[in-house]
């Protein structure tokens, strides 16, 4: 009894531990006034209010959006035809792809901004400063997540025997791969995207780097209002922080299912 | 580059008498090989290339600039100072919490995963923004502790609100990566060191800690490793001011006053290196500790 008692204090110092910054935020962008105090004179929404209706904040949440929809999208395209051709052809191939995609992982985005800052400045591609540049840079971010998702999705399924049964039944093999393997793959699909939209969303890295305020995304935006008051900038995190909320508890709830089924 | 990798890859994987059997579906990597390339392994290879570029022919001027500067040198020490002692903090937070976590009953349990997940995306320059609020100069904390005359000042924009930061966005990271470890371990095993009168800083000594060790070392690597990397936070919370060597890269390419994209990538180099140098180390003790089992 002592030790489950110990055992429940612990976890509770650990999950105050790690509220204390959000409440407080929370706290000091629902404060009216808080200045040299340490409990807040009065309470209102009027943060929120004034943040939701800032044009440039609304810009740059649509900016940020607009790239991780993007990358979702292109990087769904290009990697579950990529994953299902490394598993069901060239399942050889799937060591090294791991180690490749390790690589943006492992890679500091300071690292790569270096690189990709000089070869796309001009010359062929010129993308420095445009949201191209992010939506590629955002690819290799999703990829690690992604790939070992569907590769793990796929590696729990039969797909020589499910491929081999849908031919018998006469479909080709694109045929068999949209009816029958895509949506085997489907929930732990979502679950990775839902999880990759988070990161992206919190992506500040390569946004200020590459782009800066040409294209300007919530977290760069976020950073060029710190002058401002803090209980602004407060607001804006609250907002920032319920969104990502929403999208990792998809993500966790997918992740369950897909471990039920 | 790319035309050579996918048929070379087909052919490494199809079968040796039709080496080209599968070239349509190898087709569909193409995509695949042409990003990674343009964002990931393109950037890589300029930055190892132009390291070594010296202002007269190639030659590693560079990197004898960087060890002979002091600033530079600073910069490496204020790095592994923060990175070390947040990953070290966070490690053993996060390994008490994860250790109690496996003892608290299922739905507690997954709810405080579920908000040590949620916590894990709070980093960057929110992350910083939240931390001013608590504990800078007029954070609600700072005040109040003052006011209890614990301290007279705290310095959040210092070496040790650096590290104090980093390690509040390692503890979730660690809590996440090491939770899962603890399932090797047997809950029997207590009971019987328990009963061959072991007491229990014993069993944790002795027994658990041995086999969660790979796990505990391997997790550590990892938070150093990001620690290392991190730019968000210090950035947004000095605005540049403090001598990292993520902030100095970014400053050689990105700054106002003067850019040296080589220098800036013979830095990453050794940060790459640096980082490489620690996975690989890890690597081996993970195989050897595999072996002794």
């Amino acid at each position: 009894m002592r030790a489950d008692l110990y055992h429940r204090l612990v976890v509770a110092a650990l999950v105050a531990l790690l509220a204390v910054p959000v409440l407080a935020t929370l706290a000091y962008s629902l404060a009216g006034n808080w200045g040299a105090t340490i409990l807040p004179d009065s309470f209102s929404v009027r943060w929120y209010l004034q943040l939701w209706h800032d044009p440039r904040f609304l810009s740059a949440f649509g900016h940020s959006l607009l790239i991780s929809v993007a990358t979702l999208l292109l990087s769904t395209l290009v990697i579950v035809p990529a994953v299902f051709v490394v598993f069901y052809r060239f399942p050889a191939l799937d060591r090294t792809m791991n180690l490749l995609i390790l690589l943006p992982f492992a890679v500091p985005p300071v690292v790569s901004s270096v690189g990709l800052l000089q070869l796309y400045a001009d010359g062929p591609l010129p993308l420095v400063g445009t949201p191209w540049i992010l939506i590629g840079c955002y690819f290799t971010i999703a990829l690690p997540f992604m790939y070992r998702t569907l590769a793990d999705s796929l590696r729990g399924m039969n797909l020589h025997d499910l491929m081999d049964a849908a031919h018998l039944l006469g479909a080709s093999t694109p045929r068999a791969f949209l009816l029958v393997v895509a949506p085997n793959l489907r929930t732990g699909l979502m679950a990775s995207l839902f999880l990759s939209f988070s990161f992206l969303l919190g992506e500040f890295v390569f946004a200020n780097i590459l782009v800066g305020t040409r294209y300007e995304t919530l977290q760069v935006y976020l950073y060029s209002v710190r002058m401002t008051s803090g209980h602004f900038t407060s607001a804006i995190v609250m907002s920032y922080f319920v969104f990502t909320l929403v999208l990792t508890w998809f993500a966790t709830r997918l992740g369950k299912q897909e471990s039920q089924a | 580059m790319l035309n050579a990798l996918t048929p070379a890859a087909a052919a490494a994987a199809g079968r040796p008498r039709r080496p080209f059997r599968h070239w349509r579906s190898a087709l569909l990597l193409v995509p695949f090989c042409v990003l990674l390339a343009l964002f990931c392994l393109a950037p890589l290879g300029w930055v190892v290339l132009h390291s070594v570029q010296g202002d007269d022919g190639p030659g590693f001027g560079h990197f004898r600039e960087i060890l002979a500067s002091p600033f530079y040198r600073l910069a490496f020490i204020n790095s592994l100072y923060i990175s070390l002692w947040s990953s070290g903090c966070g490690l053993l937070i996060a390994l008490i919490g994860a250790a109690s976590l496996r003892r608290v009953p299922g739905r507690l349990r997954n709810a405080v995963v579920a908000f040590t997940n949620m916590t894990s995306n709070l980093a960057g320059v929110p992350l910083a923004f939240a931390f001013v609020i608590v504990i800078g100069t007029n954070g609600a904390l700072t005040l109040l502790l003052r006011q209890w005359g614990w301290i007279d000042d705290f310095h959040l924009y210092s070496k040790g609100g650096l590290c104090l930061i980093y390690t509040y966005f390692q503890i979730p990271l660690g809590v996440l990566l090491l939770y899962p470890a603890f399932d090797a371990l047997d809950d029997d095993w207590q009971q019987a060191s328990a009963l061959l009168g072991a007491r229990l800083w014993q069993y944790w000594w002795h027994v658990a800690l041995p086999v969660i060790a790979p796990a505990i070392f391997g997790t550590f690597i990892l938070l150093f490793a990001n620690a290392m990397g991190a730019y968000a936070s210090a950035y947004a919370l000095t605005t540049g001011n403090f001598n990292l060597i993520t902030v100095r890269i970014a400053s050689l390419v990105s700054g106002d006053i003067f850019l040296e994209p080589d220098l800036a990538a013979a830095l990453s180099v050794l940060l790459t290196l640096l980082l490489v140098l620690v996975c690989t180390v890890n690597q081996m003790l993970l195989k050897r500790s595999y072996r002794a089992r």
